[in-house]
């Protein structure tokens, strides 16, 4: 039987990142129309504790490996492991979720096994041997669909575009094997987390986003997102000019999300950013520019000064909870 | 220090992308062509450690005579000669990463840097698959821990730490929740993610200049790289549009929609 193998990441706090669900359930739906087994790989300095959460997620096997090498992420020591793991399993199809380790991990993966790779994939296609990828092009303004004609298949999958995985029964097995270690001439230095008491950006349920219209003001952004239990997002031009931390911006060349409520303000809407929220649920544009193209994807606009609507629109969301 | 960078031919961003009604590529009319703009950041850090360092500057594109264009410009910009690896026809990361592998092995730079994507094809593959191919190691994202407003950035320093003794690189990288700090052994490959620096324009006399600077000639034949394509475009097609919205005169209008008709509060 084929085999997909999707690969877990574990973050640096040692939870598990939470897009791997949505990878999981991209991988499952490639299974079911390849006729393949989906598998899991699990690479860390000690994986027991993840294997467990991860192997009641409808999976054949977890197979994990172990050593102190694998504690800080580095693409030169994990890259030969997961490779030599496809080719012990013969696996066919080998991805992970599209987040920053994935987009650096998974194209050294398919390079040694001098395999194609597709990135962030948003549907499979076709059935059996002839499966075909969906996946943007030119920041979403194009869908490609795309074969990869190498034994092995590489991808990324776009966590926005696949459910959370709930787990199924029953478990899969745990199967520890060796490593196959190289030595790597890149050393970890360090990992300067930022710290947010909100929600992760591409995990929340409402997202609030503020642009170069703000001035780098993002108070009543912040205020606002805390009234809704929302993350904040951002545009480039906000990223840029340091107002924010830059993992906050949204768009072709940061983070995708697709909240059930995206509120952009003082964003004027560049292709590059729709990128990155077109698929919301629902989009709230406030600008003061009638013209601005946000309003082209926004279900509702609203022309106005983000600093005079944005105070009113908390007070009366917050007068809806009493 | 030798510094060799890439720089891709791409349509311009801000220019309107339209799939031919037959799915079989974008509508090539009107469009204007740029350097890759991740690359463009790619050839202004080759400069800056080039300036602090010592050294050359080598730029290197892949495609057909058209993308002498883009070698050009990053002569332009300061780059010292270039390298054009001659091929009309699509070629994908597979073999784009194999070209520019025969390439370094040939100039032997200490460092490859290239756009952490190309705006055209969004993959993000190609500086990860070179560095697995060269067996060297590799910093993707590259970023600065100053603001492209600050002091560093005024006075173009580089944001790349090459080691007092010229043998590794530091290199803050983007990733999510942070930032990570690697140190990599020279030669490396290094992507460039949106804030390592802002590129410079080319001056007047920048241009003039680059008219004279080599461009040497390369083939994948001469190269002795097979290209055969291992992704192949089925069909391209139009995200499905989304459906038009309203706009709203005030706040309790907005609030109102939201709870009643979206349902989002
Ligand atoms: C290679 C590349 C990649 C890129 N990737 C991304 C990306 O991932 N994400 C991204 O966001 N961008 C990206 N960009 C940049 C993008 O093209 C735009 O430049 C950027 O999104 C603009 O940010 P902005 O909307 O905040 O600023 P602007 O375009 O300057 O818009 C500001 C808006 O605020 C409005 N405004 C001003 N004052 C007020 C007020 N008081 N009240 C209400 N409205 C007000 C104005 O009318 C205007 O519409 C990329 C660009 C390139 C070339
Ligand atoms: N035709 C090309 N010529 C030169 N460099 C290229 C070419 N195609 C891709 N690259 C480099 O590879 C990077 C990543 O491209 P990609 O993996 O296609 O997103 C780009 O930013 C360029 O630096």
């Amino acid at each position: 039987m084929p085999i997909v193998l999707i690969v877990a990441e574990q973050q640096p706090d040692g939870h598990l990142r939470k897009a791997t669900l949505n990878a999981i359930s991209a991988g499952r739906t490639l299974a079911e129309k390849a006729g393949a087994e989906l598998h899991l790989a699990l690479l860390s300095k000690d994986p027991s504790k993840l294997a467990e959460e991860l192997k009641v997620q409808g999976v054949k096997a977890v197979h994990t490996a172990a050593a102190p090498e694998l504690e800080h992420y580095l693409a030169e020591v994990y890259a030969p492991v997961i490779a030599g793991l496809v080719q012990e399993l013969k696996a066919d199809y080998v991805g992970m979720a599209s987040t920053a380790m994935g987009k650096d991990l998974m194209p050294r993966v398919a390079a040694r096994l001098k395999a194609a790779m597709a990135t962030d994939v948003m549907a499979f296609n076709g059935s059996g041997a002839d499966i075909s990828f969906t996946r943007p092009m030119w920041a979403g303004n194009v869908f490609a669909e795309v074969k990869l004609t190498t034994p092995v298949k590489v991808f990324s999958a776009r966590a926005t575009e696949f459910p959370a995985s709930t787990g199924g029964q029953p478990a899969g097995e745990v199967k520890a094997f060796t490593p196959k270690l190289e030595a790597s001439k890149t050393k970890f230095v360090d990992f300067k987390e930022v710290k947010s008491a909100r929600p992760e950006l591409t995990e929340a349920r409402v997202v609030v986003s503020g642009g170069r219209g703000t001035k780098g003001d993002f108070k009543e952004i912040e205020a606002l997102a805390d009234e809704l239990g929302a993350a904040v997002g951002a545009s480039r031009a906000v990223c840029d000019a340091g107002w924010v931390p830059n993992d906050l911006q949204v768009g072709q060349t940061g983070k995708v999300v697709a909240p059930q409520l995206y509120i952009a303000a003082g964003i004027s809407g560049a292709i590059q950013h729709l990128a990155g929220m077109k698929s919301s649920k629902t989009i709230v544009a406030i600008n003061k520019d009638p013209e601005a193209p946000i309003f082209q994807v926004a279900d509702y606009g609203l022309v106005a000064d983000l600093f005079k609507v944005l105070p009113e629109l908390r007070e009366a969301l917050h007068k809806l909870k009493e | 220090m030798k510094i060799l960078v890439t720089a891709k031919r791409v349509e311009d961003p801000e220019s309107k992308i339209k799939v031919k009604p037959d799915g079989s590529g974008i509508v090539q009319e009107g469009l204007k062509y740029k350097i890759n703009p991740f690359d463009e950041i790619g050839v202004e850090e080759g400069l800056r450690l080039a300036a602090k360092h010592g050294g050359e500057v080598v730029v290197v594109s892949i495609g057909g005579k058209e993308v002498q264009e883009q070698l050009r410009h990053a002569l332009a910009m300061g780059a010292h000669r270039a390298v054009w690896v001659n091929h009309t026809g699509t070629l994908d990361q597979l073999a784009l990463a194999g070209l520019l592998q025969k390439v370094a092995e040939k100039e032997k730079p200490d460092m490859v840097i290239l756009g952490k994507q190309s705006i055209d094809d969004d993959q993000n593959q190609v500086g990860q698959y070179l560095a697995e191919f060269l067996g060297w190691s590799q910093a993707t994202f590259a970023s600065k821990v100053e603001s492209l407003e600050s002091e560093q950035e005024k006075n173009k320093v580089p944001a790349l730490q090459v080691g007092a003794d010229g043998k590794t690189v530091r290199v803050v990288r983007e990733v999510d929740n942070g930032l990570a700090t690697l140190e990599c052994a020279l030669p490396a490959v290094v992507t460039t993610d949106l804030r390592l620096n802002l590129p410079r324009y080319a001056s007047l006399p920048g241009i003039m200049k680059a008219k004279s600077k080599p461009i040497e000639e390369l083939t994948p034949e001469k190269l002795g790289v097979d290209v055969t394509p291992k992704i192949q475009v089925l069909k391209m097609s139009s995200p499905p549009p989304r459906k038009a919205g309203i706009k709203v005169p005030d706040v309790a209008t907005l609030v109102d929609k939201l709870r009643n008709e979206a349902k989002a509060v």
